[in-house]
């Protein structure tokens, strides 16, 4: 069980009339995963979660939750299953308590456990105080957290989490982000969102959809050596002839900016500091060093606007 | 699971201040629609002691006012239905117990019983006024019972055609405009030919009046109480189906 995938999806495809919103798309989920899903709006980011939690049949392909089939067996692979869609689904007129008591009831939890579930799923999000406060009264991060309180209240080996952060406050963000933090430990999470930096901060995996396709697919440690530097900015009081800069060693290229910068492209060894060697020895005066790499941005934009790959599509708004 | 479902639709049912009004405006009209008839049978009552045989209570009072009743909650039923399934699909609540291990057939018949609980309130609060008859008179429980029994299947049946016009759209204003619209064809259906034409009679067979008046005159026929079981469990397995189906398309 434990080496098992928790989730495994495989060729799924979905169809809405003409549109395609998903494209074969296959992946694997491990416990201790937290796998992040990121692509542009309209990428299918949602399609998919929605059918990996039983929300949308999908059009072909298989789902497994835990070694379950969630199309032969939906009732014992949604027991797997915690779910949190765009909007979270909440009961405005109920307390948070009953709420949560009625979401214990629905995902089977014993009589004799659901205040204990309760208990639980209240302290790990944060809601210990508004316990007996109606949800329509709570704020949006507060209503959030309820969301995420329902999702995780079975205690399920999947949590999928459709953009959690949306509208939250950054303190709120960073705590929503260390609880997702400390879920993967034992759950495995799939988290879509199109905020990149939480992609960093949270995701041990990364995927990215563009127009239903997967088209990248990572640990978050190869999406950072794939980020690695390439390339020093500095910048000089006496700016030093290009060709003795060239000298250094590493150095591939050099190329001047305005204001008495330099842009030096290296490949292997970082020159860094025999630049700086160099700089104290013949009074360049280097007063600002920067390393350049490409960001998660850059690698996302490359991925999900190379358009020319598609000749047949239409439209390229985008 | 049902009845976990059931109990939340029936109190979130109660936690708004529709449910509270119209248990107020409808037996506010039926206890004056009671009392109107109490009045009636008080004048009528000389001329009925000299008759061997006559009218009692349960003719002149409770099937009036039972008829009455049924009327009234042909009214009201779309008001009560209209939101379950619509306004859960609108607010996107209803994905709670899609990815709950909770099937579509457990999803659709705890709804159905939440919204069948809160007419039996209201059916408890109505017979308790021809029941304050007993403290005075004599009145046939026979008859109290099976006129009970049929307005408890009528409402049924009118729960279960709301329940599935709730499920068809997520508008619950047109939920509740085309409950009504199905809910007064079928009561009036039998109207389109008194005559005694072979096409006429099987209008008066689709017509859930037609198998109410019997109940009411204390005639128990299993076909009246088969048609209103057909009905509902008809309408339940196409509000099913139409869940199912929901997941399906977009």
């Amino acid at each position: 069980m434990s080496r098992q995938a928790l989730v495994q999806v495989k060729h799924l495809t979905r169809y809405y009339s003409q549109t395609c919103a998903v494209n074969d798309v296959s992946f694997d989920l491990a416990r201790g995963e937290v796998l992040g899903f990121l692509g542009p709006n309209g990428a299918g980011k949602s399609s998919t979660m929605q059918m990996i939690s039983g929300n949308l049949a999908p059009g072909a392909g298989q789902i497994s939750i835990a070694g379950i089939d969630l199309l032969e067996k939906p009732k014992q692979a949604k027991r797997e299953i915690g779910y949190l869609p765009e909007q979270p689904p909440l009961y405005r007129e109920l307390t948070v308590d009953e709420f949560l008591r009625y979401c214990a009831r629905l995902n089977r939890i014993r009589r004799s456990h659901i205040g204990n579930a309760v208990a639980t799923a209240k302290e790990r999000t944060g809601l210990g105080d508004v316990g007996r406060r109606l949800i329509d009264n709570l704020s949006k991060g507060y209503q959030q957290r309820v969301g995420i309180a329902q999702a995780i209240i079975h205690n399920p080996a999947v949590v999928i989490l459709d953009e959690p952060t949306v509208g939250l406050d950054p303190l709120q963000i960073r705590e929503i982000r260390a609880l997702i933090c400390e879920l993967g430990k034992e759950h495995g999470i799939i988290l879509s969102t199109h905020i990149l930096p939480e992609v960093q901060a949270t995701c041990s995996r990364v995927q990215i959809i563009n127009r239903g396709k997967l088209v990248f697919s990572d640990t978050t440690a190869g999406l950072e050596s794939r980020m690695n530097a390439t390339a020093l900015i500095a910048a000089f009081h006496s700016a030093p002839d290009l060709a003795a800069l060239q000298q250094l060693a590493g150095v591939e290229r050099v190329e001047p900016l305005p204001g008495n910068r330099v842009r030096l492209h290296y490949d292997d060894s970082n020159p860094a500091e025999a630049l700086v060697e160099q700089s104290v020895a013949q009074r360049w005066r280097l007063h600002e060093l920067t390393p350049e790499g490409r960001t998660l941005e850059q690698i996302f934009i490359e991925l999900t606007c190379s358009e020319e790959q598609y000749p047949h599509s239409g439209d390229s708004s985008q | 699971m049902i009845f976990t479902i059931a109990a939340r639709e029936l109190r979130s049912l109660f936690l708004s201040p529709l449910a509270w009004a119209i248990l107020a405006v409808t037996l506010f009209i039926l206890a004056y629609l009671f009392l109107t008839q109490i009045e009636a049978f008080i004048g009528l009552q000389p001329r009925l002691a000299a008759i061997k045989g006559a009218p009692g209570v349960a003719d002149i009072i409770v099937a009036p006012l039972l008829a009455d009743a049924a009327v009234i909650l042909l009214l009201i039923t779309p008001l009560i239905t209209m939101r379950s399934i619509s306004e859960e699909r609108r607010n996107r609540t209803i994905s709670l117990l899609f990815s709950a291990p909770v099937s579509m057939t457990e999803i659709v018949i705890g709804k159905y019983l939440g919204i069948l609980s809160f007419f039996i309130i209201l059916l408890a609060l109505l017979a308790l006024m021809p029941l304050s008859l007993l403290a005075g008179t004599d009145l046939d429980l026979g008859k109290l019972a099976a006129g009970l029994l049929g307005l408890t299947l009528v409402v049924a049946a009118f729960s279960a055609i709301g329940l599935y016009m709730s499920s068809l759209t997520e508008q619950p204003t047109v939920a509740a405009v085309t409950t009504f619209g199905l809910l007064l064809l079928l009561w009036i259906v039998d109207w389109a030919g008194t005559t005694e034409a072979a096409g006429s009679s099987m209008l008066a067979q689709l017509s859930m009046l037609r198998h109410y008046e019997p109940l009411l005159k204390g005639l128990f026929n299993s076909t009246d109480v088969a048609y209103y079981l057909l009905i509902i469990l008809l309408f339940i397995g196409f509000t099913i189906r139409r869940m199912d189906a929901s997941r399906l398309q977009h």
